[in-house]
C-alpha cells in the first residue's frame, strides 16, 4: 500500500445562501471508503491557489474538503479581480457567508462517501467567519479558527450592515469544539484579543483548545507569503489534524502531518 | 487579519490593462494582505472605471517603503514637469 492517497479534485457547483448557485473546489480521497467532510473558508484577498492547496491537503489526510468561492456572485473573472471588487465594496455580508458555508455543508452531506461528520476551517477573515459559523449553524462537529481577527470588536464603529455583530457576542451559542491557532506577533488578533476570546470561552464552559506560537505572526501557514514559518506551521498542522481526527473520526492517515 | 479599509480616490486618466487602454475614474487604495506579492502587507492600488461598472482593473501591489518612495517621485515628477511645461527651466530643476 502506498503511503500516499489518490485524490479526486475538481471545481463543483453548490447552492449557497438564498439557494444561489456558485462554484466551489472539492477534493476527496479516491476509493470506496466514507470520509468526514470539512468546509474551508478562504481569506479576504480571495479564493486563491494556496486555499486550493489546503483543500487538497485535507483530502490527502482523509477528508472530503470543499472551499466555496465566497465571491461567486460578483462574476466569472479571475478570483483576484473578484476579490478586489468585493474589497472595494466593503466585503461580503456575514449572513451571506454563513449561508454559503451551510450550503457547502449540505453539499458534503449529500455525497455518497460522507460519514455525516462535518468540520470547518478558515484563515484570516475566514477564521472570523469560522467562529461566526460555529456560533450560528447547527450540524458542525468541529471548527478551526486560524488567526481570525475582529472576533472581538473594540470599536463599535467597526460594526456595520455587513458585519453587524461581533462574533465574540455569539459565543454562548457555540455548538461544537473550537480549535484556535494564533501567532503571537499578529497585530489582528493581538495577544490580548486572543486572551480575551479565550476568557469568554472559558467562562461559558465551552470546549475549546487554543495554541499560540512565538516567532509567528499572521498567516504563518501560508507558504506563498514571507509570513510562512515552517516550524510553527508544521506543529500547527499537527494540532489541526489531531483535532479533526478526534472530533470527525477520520480513518487514520499513514502520512505525517507535513 | 484583512482590514476591509479602502481609500477611494477620484481620478481623471487612462490605464492599460489586459484588454488594452481604458479610461479610469477611481483608484481603490489599501494597505493589507496581498493576492500576488509574498509580502505580509502591501500598498495596493486598483485602477478602475466605476462609471462603467468597475469590472476591469489595473492592479499594483507595492511594499510600504517603495510606495512611499513612489509618492515622492510622483510629486517630484509633477513639480519638475509642470515647471518645464510652464517655460524654460535649468537642467537642475528637472533632475530627479
Amino acid at each position: 500500500m502506498s503511503h500516499y492517497r489518490g485524490l479526486q479534485c475538481e471545481p463543483v457547483t453548490f447552492r449557497g445562501h438564498n439557494g444561489d448557485q456558485g462554484e466551489a473546489y472539492y477534493a476527496r480521497p479516491l476509493g470506496s471508503g466514507k470520509y468526514p467532510g470539512i468546509v474551508v473558508i478562504h481569506h479576504l484577498p480571495g479564493w486563491d491557489e494556496w486555499i486550493m492547496e489546503v483543500v487538497r491537503k485535507l483530502a490527502h489526510h482523509g477528508y472530503a474538503a470543499i472551499s466555496p468561492h465566497l465571491y461567486f456572485r460578483e462574476g466569472t473573472e479571475s478570483p483576484d479581480d473578484l476579490g478586489a471588487r468585493v474589497r472595494a465594496a466593503g466585503g461580503v455580508a456575514d449572513p451571506q457567508v454563513v449561508g454559503d458555508v451551510a450550503g457547502a455543508m449540505a453539499f458534503l452531506r449529500a455525497q455518497p462517501n460522507a460519514t455525516g461528520k462535518i468540520g470547518v476551517i478558515g484563515f484570516c477573515s475566514g477564521g472570523r467567519h469560522t467562529y461566526l459559523a460555529a456560533c450560528t449553524l447547527s450540524g458542525l462537529d468541529a471548527a478551526v479558527d486560524c488567526w481570525g481577527g475582529n472576533v472581538i470588536v473594540d470599536n463599535p464603529k467597526d460594526l456595520n450592515d455587513k458585519r453587524p455583530v461581533a462574533p465574540i457576542d455569539l459565543t454562548e451559542k457555540l455548538s461544537c469544539p473550537l480549535l484556535g491557532i494564533f501567532g503571537n506577533d499578529d497585530a489582528n488578533p493581538t495577544v490580548d484579543q486572543v486572551n480575551r476570546t479565550e476568557a469568554v470561552l472559558k467562562r461559558l464552559g465551552k470546549n475549546y483548545e487554543f495554541h499560540r506560537y512565538n516567532g509567528a505572526g499572521h498567516a504563518f501557514f501560508n507558504t506563498a507569503r514571507d509570513a510562512y514559518r515552517p516550524e510553527q506551521a508544521l506543529d500547527g498542522w499537527k494540532k489541526v489534524f489531531a483535532f479533526f481526527a478526534r472530533y470527525l473520526a477520520a480513518a487514520p492517515s499513514r502520512v505525517a502531518a507535513e | 487579519m484583512c482590514s476591509y479599509i479602502v481609500e477611494k480616490a477620484a481620478l481623471v486618466g487612462s490605464a492599460k490593462g489586459r484588454k488594452g487602454w481604458m479610461r479610469i475614474d477611481t483608484a481603490n487604495v489599501y494597505f493589507d494582505h496581498p493576492y500576488h506579492s509574498t509580502l505580509d502587507h502591501v500598498l495596493a492600488i486598483d485602477f478602475t472605471n466605476e462609471g462603467e461598472g468597475g469590472r476591469d482593473r489595473v492592479a499594483i501591489e507595492l511594499s510600504a517603503e517603495s510606495a512611499r518612495a513612489l509618492v515622492t517621485r510622483i510629486l517630484a515628477a509633477l513639480a519638475s514637469g509642470e515647471a518645464a511645461h510652464a517655460g524654460p527651466v535649468s537642467a537642475d530643476a528637472v533632475a530627479i
